[in-house]
């Protein structure tokens, strides 16, 4: 459509690429870890094919960290992350950044919040130097915090109220967890951040801004001596907080009975069904099963050639779009996810059946052998295509170490999926569909003569919960 | 507030600039093609982009959204095979292949592994010069477009696309949804998607940029396999416009918590000796950073907004100056005020030279970073040629920036930026916002 790329510039931040990032992992070689006196640790990532360097300090807290009452506060520190420091004026980072040709953004997650800037190489010392003063010289006034909630308010009103199928996502995602932080959006509840404080701000910063509680991933044209010499000069005078606690978090009690949501908004042109059951993440030293689920996923989902789209979009002709996705890794239980768009004539309940109909005959029919054989190529080939993106490789180490894996859980992931078997697709699957652990939600409009169709790409196909947001 | 960090800010900000290290071949085949190509063996891939000039406005008269449907359905059989055949064959190989359509631009863009080349050459190759496009193949992707222009109906963001589009272009292949109508792409035969392949995807106006491991030698035969049975010609290119729009402010009533905003008028083309001045003027004014005018002015000063952005729009056959914002039902009113002010303020004021030189820095700071993997450099490359530029632009494209002086930036800033005529679409419940005419 004529202007739609401009038209969407602003929901850029929302795409996401949950199966693929799930795939691929670096060569080992090209990567180095060392870890400061003060128990910061680094990772380098060599890339010397153009003279860009990638700097990214990942904080292990995010959303799922926060207090209970003040939804929103991590994400409102990474925004208030840019303000004024002892040497910075309010937006002088940025703005350094800028005219020295590099772009800098920070995101929140659930499990951490991260600040990144990408630079020609030989400015890594000037990002390390401004990167390291607001780690703990941040100082915010009662004005900062007037007008950037505001800008947060607005975030929201962009991401989830403007969008029904994210004001969804949020209520079903609620519904999952009884217990645990991650029921509670990244963004935030409205009616907390209305009320977020200069204090509640200053309280997450206080305990979790720190440098034993930090890792710095540099990546691209740099040796790892020279990212040494610079952490040493920049991260190391600055003292660890003695007083860092265990993340331990609320865990899942055990999950026995079925949740369903339906929820309607006039917004609403396609209507879908979602289902989400709670399942097991990666774990360092015990990604086995996590392993299986992503192999799960893809033998499901994974493109035109997915199982669920072979039987429902193909062959039942049912439905007009299905997928799956698993997001392995996470400090806790995570979720594994279905998504069937019904097509034209078929009601919300009938693609439900189906949905369901077709996840009894996999069991049954077992792993097409060949589906599987062609997933782990693809998974081999993106380990050669991701060498061409040292960004994403810095992104997949840092959010693995604020997930709590270790380097060796991630350099060995790409042999555990080689080594998934058919029959440990199964018994993943066979434990995973519990509906009593289950969340099954119905999207739907204002009621119309004849139900609808479905969407081909990834802008208006239902996508789980944003995993991050940004500054 | 000089504090330490200072002094090594400024001993860095005056390094000079990277330049652009690609080093760009072009490669003419023994068919008759020409690419180019930057050579990178150390990962065993290829990117390979094949651009196809025309995009979506070569739809013909009536049948609105063949091209769209034609495109997507590329990939949904081929040669002996049908849809799922052809999909795993891909996925065998590993191989990656994109078909998208624009305005002005169809793009097919492909990676392949070394070991695989001659394979996934030889598949991509039946999708382009054999698709089968079986009625079953073109049924189920309608569907799926269908469902995707209800879905745009109740988009607030393309619902301000569409109206700006309609108010700037008309009856122009620009002033409609190249996605098509629930009516048009409901009446598009087999027939409709054949003719809208002849007409799109032709040798005269194909342009290829290739990156990573592979020799000219080895480009040019497999480009001539690849694209050689191509036909020679398709549809003429549709005439050039102006775009239509008045000064004023016309509401799009919708029923959503927060107003977006699309706003524009007349731009300025690619090939006009004022681009570049133009081009700084708007990273001034609302490109990209977070220093822009309009982002300071409604985000950090006001908490206006999440986000708000100004741009060039710079198509084939038309140039629009555009921005968008999105804020609250309740705020939004303030929001254009301000957009409008520094608009005003720009045209009539200009920039400062300290401005300037900030934005020089980081332009030309930020332009050899875009050379960042074989994909996004066969990007550029494809770009460059279909934008009719010089192999060495490269090279000498910073130097075009650092030139453009003060007196230059205001001067564009005096002759382009119209505040009086600048069109604000808002779609929402925009408290104190009405329409004019």
């Amino acid at each position: 459509m004529p202007l739609s790329p401009l038209a969407r510039l602003a929901r850029w931040t929302a795409a996401l690429t949950f199966l693929s990032a799930t795939l691929a992992t670096a060569s080992d070689d090209l990567v180095t870890d060392f870890t400061l006196d003060n128990g910061m640790q680094v990772v380098v990532i060599e890339d010397h094919r153009a003279p860009v360097v990638v700097h990214m300090v990942w904080y292990k807290a995010g959303s799922a960290d926060e207090t209970p009452g003040v939804s929103g506060v991590a994400h409102f520190l990474e925004h208030l992350l840019f303000k004024a420091t002892d040497t910075l004026d309010s937006g002088e980072l940025s703005k350094t950044v800028a005219e020295n040709g590099g772009t800098d953004n920070a995101f929140t997650s659930f499990d951490y919040t991260a600040y990144f800037q990408r630079v020609a190489a030989d400015r890594l010392g000037l990002m390390m130097s401004m990167e390291s003063d607001r780690m703990r010289n941040l100082r915010l006034t009662e004005d900062d915090i007037l007008t950037e909630r505001q800008v947060i308010i607005e975030e929201r009103n962009q991401r989830t109220e403007n969008s029904p199928q994210a004001l969804f996502n949020e209520q079903a995602n609620a519904a999952q967890y009884l217990n645990h932080r991650y029921g509670v959006p990244i963004i935030g509840w409205r009616h907390e951040m209305e009320e977020l404080s200069l204090q509640d701000a200053l309280a997450y910063y206080e305990q979790f801004y720190a440098p034993n509680n930090a890792i710095l991933v540099v990546a691209g044209d740099v040796t790892p001596d020279e990212v040494r010499t610079l952490a040493k000069q920049y991260y190391e005078p600055i003292p660890p907080n003695p007083d860092l606690q265990p993340r331990d978090r609320p865990a899942e009690p055990r999950q026995t009975a079925e949740r369903r949501l339906s929820y309607e908004d006039p917004r609403v042109a396609q209507p879908y069904v979602t289902r989400s059951y709670l399942a097991p993440e990666r774990d360092t030293g015990d990604q086995k099963t996590a392993a299986a689920l992503v192999m799960l996923s893809e033998v499901l989902g994974g493109g035109q050639t997915g199982y669920l789209n072979e039987q429902l979009v193909f062959d039942q002709k049912k439905a007009l779009y299905t997928s799956a996705y698993y997001r392995g890794q996470s400090l806790d239980d995570t979720t594994f996810g279905l998504y069937i768009v019904p097509a034209e004539g078929v009601s919300l309940d009938e693609a439900e059946a189906a949905l369901d109909d077709v996840l009894a005959q996999f069991l049954k029919d077992g792993v097409d052998a060949a589906k599987l054989d062609r997933i782990k190529m693809q998974i081999r080939a993106g380990q050669v295509y991701e060498r061409d993106n040292v960004q994403s490789l810095a992104r997949r180490y840092g959010s693995g170490l604020t997930q709590g894996l270790t380097i060796k859980d991630i350099q060995e992931w790409p042999d555990l999926l080689q080594a998934v078997t058919e029959d440990d697709i199964l018994v993943a699957a066979r434990d995973l569909f519990d509906r009593n652990r289950a969340v099954t939600g119905h999207l739907t409009g204002p009621a119309r003569p004849t139900d609808a169709s479905a969407p081909a790409d990834a802008d208006a196909a239902p996508q789980p919960a944003a995993e991050e947001v940004s500054q | 507030m000089i504090r330490f960090v200072l002094p090594l800010i400024l001993t860095l900000v005056t390094a000079v600039p990277l330049r652009a290290e690609v080093e760009i071949q072009e490669v003419k085949t023994p068919g008759g093609l020409t690419a180019w190509l930057v050579e990178e063996h150390s990962i065993p891939f290829t990117a390979l982009e094949i651009w196809f000039k025309g995009g979506t406005s070569l739809d013909r008269e009536g049948k609105r959204g063949a091209i769209n449907l034609m495109t997507a359905t590329l990939e949904e059989g081929a040669g002996e095979m049908d849809a799922l055949a052809f999909t795993r064959a891909k996925e065998m190989l590993a191989a990656d292949f994109d078909y998208d359509v624009s305005d002005d631009t169809l793009t097919v863009s492909a990676r392949f592994l070394t070991e695989n080349r001659d394979k996934a050459v030889a598949l991509l190759r039946e999708s382009l010069i054999d698709p089968r496009f079986d009625q079953d193949a073109i049924d189920r992707v309608r569907g799926q477009v269908v469902s995707i222009i209800r879905s745009d109906e109740k988009d607030p963001n393309d619902m301000a696309g569409r109206e700006f589009e309609t108010q700037a272009f008309g009856d122009h292949p620009y002033g409609s949804d190249g996605n098509g109508t629930l009516d048009s792409v409901a009446g598009l035969t087999r027939d409709d998607i054949l003719n809208a392949h002849a007409d799109t995807m032709t040798r005269d106006r194909i342009y290829i940029g290739a990156v990573g491991d592979i020799t000219p030698e080895d480009l040019a035969t497999l480009l001539d396999d690849l694209l050689g049975d191509l036909p020679e010609t398709g549809a003429p290119m549709p005439d050039d416009i102006a775009p239509a729009l008045t000064g004023g402010v016309t509401v799009v009533d919708y029923d959503t918590p927060q107003s977006v905003a699309l706003f524009g008028h007349t731009g300025i083309k690619r090939t006009s000796e004022d681009f570049f001045a133009a081009y700084l003027l708007n990273t001034i004014l609302g490109g990209g950073g977070f220093e822009s005018r309009l982002m300071t002015e409604v985000r950090e000063k006001r908490g206006l907004t999440y986000g708000v952005y100004s741009f060039l729009v710079d198509k084939d056959h038309a140039d629009l100056w555009m921005g968008q914002v999105q804020s609250a039902n309740d705020r939004v009113a303030e929001a254009i005020d301000v957009i409008r002010t520094q608009w005003s303020d720009i045209a009539e004021n200009g920039v400062t030279e300290e401005e300037l030189t900030a934005a020089k820095k980081y332009l030309t700071g930020a332009y050899p970073l875009r050379f960042d993997g074989n994909g996004p450099i066969a990007n550029i490359i494809t770009g460059m040629q279909i934008q009719d530029m010089p192999i060495d632009y490269a090279e000498t494209r910073n130097d075009r920036v650092n030139a453009v002086t003060l007196e230059q930036v205001n001067d564009v800033a005096k002759r382009y930026l119209k505040p009086d005529d600048l069109r604000f679409v808002v779609v929402g419940k925009p408290e104190g916002l009405t329409s004019t005419n």
